[in-house]
């Protein structure tokens, strides 16, 4: 009997034991995550601004804030510019720079994958700021390119403001590219060489061998990494407002910046929020589309 | 099993990387650097108050005017109990509004005094941020026998009627030119324009003769460069059309109107017949130094229509000193559309010294403002910045009228118009400014002003709006 009694505290212990070692995250996790999250949520559906009289009364006003952000055609323009620097930048951009400048590395000798690695890092480990102030001199008016160009005698192009959105989507890649290429890198150098070898000797070609072997092989980590990638493109602000500052007009406004200007230029702070949550809402969407996506 | 390890780890990224994108929501709170707030720094000289005075520093530092001056106004300040402590914000002018709003909001950032734009004051005031100042200010002599121009009390007074503010400057605007520019395309040096037609085509002639890197006109046209373009830009013109951006009489926003749809064609004209600078140059946040500091003193700008204070720029300690300035520049008042009574317009901002409700020490902080703010001191203030006084008896002083165009830019506010006190005006102005960006990157003025309504119904509500 007794041997049973001890047996049932004794897993009762083991039970709870976990939840004390997860308390200090769960508390972190709560205070710091969970509870802005619902904040923000709540104030989503107030007046909250910076200044003005809904600065002094906090007013609950239902879906205003929503409905508001269905009738104003810049939040469409918004969306519309996040997704082009997302597919441009992230999908396109780093995702497949990434894995080529990966693939092109391997079973390279050493010095050549460390010169090459370290000059594609050198754009991750540049802070953001730092590398929009580095890419806005290049591209401005009297900036590197112009001078490079116009010294072949191609007259001068006004790059940030013909084509903002190129420049930003330009910028972001070689930011992120590297982040990429270390991924794949590492997963590139888990696929076993015999069964590429194998494949060599059955008279694979190399086109057979990449999309055959290599890429299903990888292909967790090329959805995890689509996602890392998504996630951080999509918060993206420092860059592009240090660039064009959402400009010329609204044609590089994706909506962080889009959201910035609705809460620290308008003193929209209740608005900001729910454009937040839609920046966010999009964010876990495409997670669940790349998660499903990786099941098949 | 590996499977559902797989996604639940999958999930927990995604939501701590999402949890990325919230950084952006609160992370302007942690940057208000406003400084202690005085309190405490001085605990072992128990008696010694810090008073701490808040104002924008555009990046220059102990070089700028403000700081030299508040040094040298606390030096002879003969009070010996208080410091006087500036907390400069370093930050854009759109930027400095908002830090200003988050420190004021809390006992633990705001300053005992802060410089604020008479544009946003009505909108602090409302937030209850600042302290009315009525029954402090009925004891000082100088707010009471006319010393300050009576006018200019206006634009410190909230829509509820209490004074929030003292003024320590206006200005006014108008058409700079360049009488060098003028005399090689064979215009007169003392130019007078007539009506908003003279102006461009005294535009068109210097683009035709004065050669292609001039540039003829410019005005502030981007959302980056913000008030500016609302008010230097746009309202000047939506004023010299005699319509208004609010009215009065029925508490409404005028959102359709002749005069908007005139004041942006004026802009659409500029623009389509290139007499305007590249819109690269006029897009981005630098602009309006870019006019003031760079195009017009190198001679590569003809006529700019701008603040009275950019001669600021060009005294030996400015930010681009230019000493032929006074014989080279000329001032012209910015015609109304058609030549109409007035004859011409513009548009008066200004500056004022505030008390935060927040503040810690609001009765040293008043009797510091009053002492700042006394002639002598104004005085100086408005001389070594360049802008225009809001005191009668300074703006008699001969220190004060021997500055070159004070007098002026002084008269022209004559026929000054200011901006609605209302709390919704700096949200409506940032519209008039995506309005002014859109029709210069080519939007017609009929769609912008439509969307102009949209947005303004959309802030002010719909009983709160009117067309005209």
């Amino acid at each position: 009997m007794s041997s049973v009694t001890v047996d049932v505290s004794y897993k009762k212990r083991k039970t709870y034991t976990w939840l004390y070692f997860l308390l200090p995250s769960i508390a972190i996790m709560l205070v710091f995550f969970i509870y802005p999250i619902l904040l923000t949520f709540y104030y989503s559906f107030t007046n909250l601004a910076l200044t003005g009289e809904a600065a002094k009364e906090l007013k609950f006003i239902g879906f205003d804030n929503y409905i508001r952000m269905f009738e104003d055609p810049t939040v469409r323009i918004s969306i519309w510019n996040t997704l082009i620097f997302l597919i441009g930048s992230a999908v396109i951009g780093q995702q497949v720079l990434g894995f080529l400048v990966a693939l092109l590395m391997k079973h390279k000798n050493k010095m050549f994958r460390r010169v090459i690695g370290t000059i594609v890092l050198a754009g991750w480990v540049t802070p953001e700021i730092v590398c929009a102030l580095c890419l806005y001199s290049f591209f401005g008016d009297d900036g590197t390119l112009n001078a490079i160009i116009t010294f072949f005698g191609i007259p001068e192009v006004t790059w940030l403001y013909t084509v903002p959105m190129i420049t930003i989507i330009l910028a972001n890649i070689w930011h992120g590219t590297a982040f990429s290429m270390l991924v794949f890198q590492a997963a590139l150098d888990d696929v076993p060489s015999e069964i590429e070898e194998a494949a060599v000797v059955d008279g694979a070609s190399k086109w057979q061998i990449l999309t055959k072997i290599i890429i299903p092989y990888i292909k967790d980590t090329i959805t995890t990494n689509m996602m890392l990638v998504t996630l951080q493109t999509l918060g993206v602000f420092g860059l592009i407002y240090a660039m064009t500052g959402g400009g010329p007009g609204t044609s590089t406004t994706t909506l962080p910046i889009f959201m910035y200007n609705q809460a620290f230029v308008n003193y929209q702070l209740g608005y900001g929020t729910a454009i937040s949550l839609l920046l966010l809402l999009i964010g876990i969407i495409l997670s669940l589309f790349y998660i499903r996506s990786m099941k098949e | 099993m590996a499977n559902g390890k797989r996604k639940l780890l999958l999930i927990t990224t995604t939501l701590l990387c999402a949890s990325l994108l919230f950084g952006c929501t609160n992370s302007k709170d942690k940057t208000t650097d406003t400084g202690d707030a005085g309190t405490g720094k001085n605990s072992t000289q128990t008696t010694k108050k810090t008073i701490t005075i808040t104002y924008r520093d555009d990046g220059i530092g102990e070089e700028g005017v403000f700081y030299k001056w508040i040094k040298e106004v606390s030096a002879s300040y003969p009070n010996k109990d208080v410091e006087i402590k500036p907390t400069p914000i370093q930050a854009s002018e759109g930027d400095y509004f908002a830090k200003i709003a988050l420190a004021l909001k809390s006992k633990d950032t705001a300053p005992d005094i802060v410089t604020e734009d008479t544009f946003i004051l009505n909108s602090d005031a409302s937030a209850g941020f600042l302290e009315p100042m009525d029954e402090r200010l009925k004891g000082w002599e100088d707010w009471t026998n006319g010393s300050f121009i009576e006018a200019m009390k206006k634009g410190v007074t909230a829509s509820d009627g209490k004074v929030y503010g003292v003024p320590y400057n206006t200005d006014s605007r108008g058409l700079w030119y360049n009488k060098e520019i003028f005399k090689q395309a064979g215009l007169p040096e003392d130019w007078q324009p007539k009506s908003w037609d003279d102006v461009l085509k005294t535009a068109r002639t210097i683009k035709e003769k004065a050669g292609q890197d001039i540039v003829p006109i410019w005005m502030n046209m981007g959302k980056a460069t913000g008030e500016a373009t609302s008010m230097q830009t746009y309202e000047m013109l939506l004023y010299g059309t005699g319509d208004r951006l609010y009215d009065d009489a029925s508490g409404k926003w005028i959102i359709k109107s002749q005069g908007i749809l005139d004041a942006l064609s004026f802009i659409e004209s500029v623009n389509k017949e290139k007499l305007g600078p590249p819109l690269s140059k006029v897009l981005n946040g630098q602009a309006g130094n870019t006019s003031s500091r760079e195009y017009l003193p190198k001679g590569k700008l003809a006529i700019s229509l701008d603040g009275s204070w950019i001669t600021g720029n060009y005294f030996e300690n400015g930010a681009a000193p230019w000493p032929e300035y006074k014989d080279v520049l000329g001032f012209a008042p910015m015609p109304t559309s058609k030549g109409q009574e007035p004859g011409s317009i513009t548009l008066a901002g200004g500056w004022a010294l505030s008390i935060p409700s927040n503040a810690q020490h609001k009765d040293e902080a008043f009797d510091f403002i009053k002492y700042a703010l006394n002639k002598e001191n104004t005085q100086k203030l408005v001389i070594a910045s360049g802008n225009i006084t809001v005191r009668a008896d300074v703006a008699k002083d001969p220190g004060y009228t021997k500055m070159p165009f004070n007098e002026i830019a002084t008269d022209y506010l004559k026929n000054a118009e200011f901006r609605p006190a209302q709390d919704k005006y700096p949200e409506v102005s940032t519209q008039i400014q995506t309005m002014v960006e859109s029709v210069a990157t080519g939007t017609s003025p009929a769609d912008a002003m439509k969307k102009y309504a949209q947005d303004v119904t959309r802030i002010a509500g719909n009983d709160h709006v009117m067309e005209k």
